[in-house]
């Protein structure tokens, strides 16, 4: 087995596409919650040969495209400092703030730099013991681990050089915010598949049954989705809705233990807020008191920021699943990947990203 | 974000106080921070995110999905092509 190649079979997915177009009965709403599914969804060109019934509508599973303006408008100014090395996952670094972003700190002399893992920030603090190293730890449960880490190093090794602005965000309290919603359409959840291999799926009955929902685990090969709709829509036209897992050969019930340990040791639940939703109560994860020596934001107060959105942007209804990327009057002319407007448009898991890359006008 | 790749374990060893390995992604080898997969071994499939391994693969929960879906599939190609046939 290689694990991907099986999960890209053409004939497989026919197969199973015509088995949701022989069940289902009636239009269905689904959410798939992740930025990285809804990529796969538009690169297969899967929406395209789901049968007519079914809407997808593309969820706030982008972590680049949610961290708060305020965050990314603080971000840039630490970048700015002479002191500071600020390292960080390649997305954020074209991601607009209020009249900026990390690529033009760059060009203007501050010395900011991708890494393809947080424990690369901890050697580039140790190799510059003269220089504060912040990393934007960003990212939702799949990454808190990797991020969560990265303190227990810098802690463990004595680094006073190196701190994170954190920025972490979770997946049950938006699927609530979500589904609470007056201006909900979502009947349907594929949840996402590397959440919950961290995280497990213990957490989702209660949602499932609270707004009756059908909530499957979904990957991110095209079988794997097509079988994730599949179990959704068998859900929807028998009227269930129940927690189901399309994902077991990655994903068990209780999720990683030794990664939530991790996580449970270094952060704590707060409030966060969601660029382009608002602020979700108990959304967040930042750092637990014992380590607030690593934290940026403690480390470097800033208070000259003043956000301000573009007028244009809706990335926040799009986030939400109320409006898609080319209702908005500014795709594709205005807002393109080189020059986005909102943060949708640049991360490889934005909507507006995947609708302009796979050419979708509707 | 969130997307992790999966890829075999080709060599494990500690740095510092972190199990680390070499992960083969079909010919591409990476270094990855296997902590959270204390029960890993070498040739063992597992999912890699931002440099740490998230999970090991389960290749019989892998195989009994595939065999599943396939039955699915194969009755569904069948019926497609009885109903080109007829018509």
């Amino acid at each position: 087995m290689k694990y991907i190649s099986e999960y890209r079979e053409a004939e497989l997915v026919k197969g199973i596409l015509a088995e949701i177009k022989r069940t289902i009965s009636q239009p269905w709403v689904i959410m798939e919650i992740c930025g990285g599914q809804t990529h796969a969804i538009m690169r297969y060109g899967l929406d395209q040969l789901l049968p007519p019934e079914i809407e997808l509508v593309h969820g706030p599973g982008c972590p680049v495209c949610v961290t708060s303006l305020e965050l990314i408008d603080k971000a840039l100014v630490i970048a700015s400092r002479p002191d500071v090395i600020f390292t960080s996952y390649g997305d954020m670094l074209r991601v607009p703030g209020t009249d900026r972003d990390l690529v033009s700190v760059r060009a203007s002399g501050g010395d900011v730099r991708v890494v393809y893992s947080p424990l690369d920030a901890i050697t580039i603090a140790k190799q510059n013991p003269d220089k504060q190293v912040v990393f934007f730890a960003i990212g939702f449960e799949t990454t808190a681990p990797a991020n969560a880490m990265s303190v227990l190093q810098a802690s463990s090794f004595g680094l006073k050089n190196y701190s994170v602005l954190v920025s972490h965000v979770r997946v049950p309290p938006a699927m609530h915010a979500i589904l609470s919603s007056t201006y909900n359409r979502v009947q349907g959840f594929l949840a996402a598949g590397h959440v919950c291999t961290v995280m497990g799926y213990w957490e989702y009955p209660a949602i499932a049954e609270q707004y009756r929902v059908p909530i499957v685990v979904t990957g991110f090969e095209p079988l794997d989705i097509v079988q994730g709709i599949l179990m959704a829509v068998h859900q929807l036209e028998q009227g269930r809705h129940q927690v189901e897992n399309a994902y077991p050969r990655v994903v068990t019930l209780e999720g990683n233990r030794p990664a939530q340990a991790v996580i449970n040791q270094v952060f704590m639940e707060c409030d966060r807020k969601w660029r382009g939703i608002g602020t979700i109560p108990a959304s967040g994860w930042c750092l637990k008191s014992e380590f607030s020596e690593f934290d940026a934001e403690t480390r470097f107060p800033i208070s000259e920021i003043k956000p301000e959105e573009s007028p244009v942007c809706i990335a926040g209804l799009i986030l939400q699943g109320l409006k898609k990327p080319f209702e908005c009057t500014a795709f594709g002319t205005q807002c393109i990947p080189e020059h986005p407007l909102g943060a949708t448009m640049v991360s490889s898991e934005g909507a507006c990203a995947a609708y302009y890359r796979y050419g979708l006008k509707k | 974000m969130c997307l992790a790749v999966p890829g075999k374990i080709i060599e494990i060893y500690e740095t510092g106080d972190l199990k680390m390995g070499k992960i083969d992604f079909g010919g591409a080898i990476r270094e990855a921070c296997l902590a959270y997969v204390p029960e890993a071994k070498v040739g063992d499939y597992t999912v890699i995110h931002v440099g740490f391994a998230l999970n090991l693969l389960d290749e019989d929960e892998a195989q009994e999905t595939l065999r599943l879906l396939r039955d699915i599939s194969d009755l569904n190609n069948e019926l497609t092509n009885t109903l080109q046939d007829e018509s």
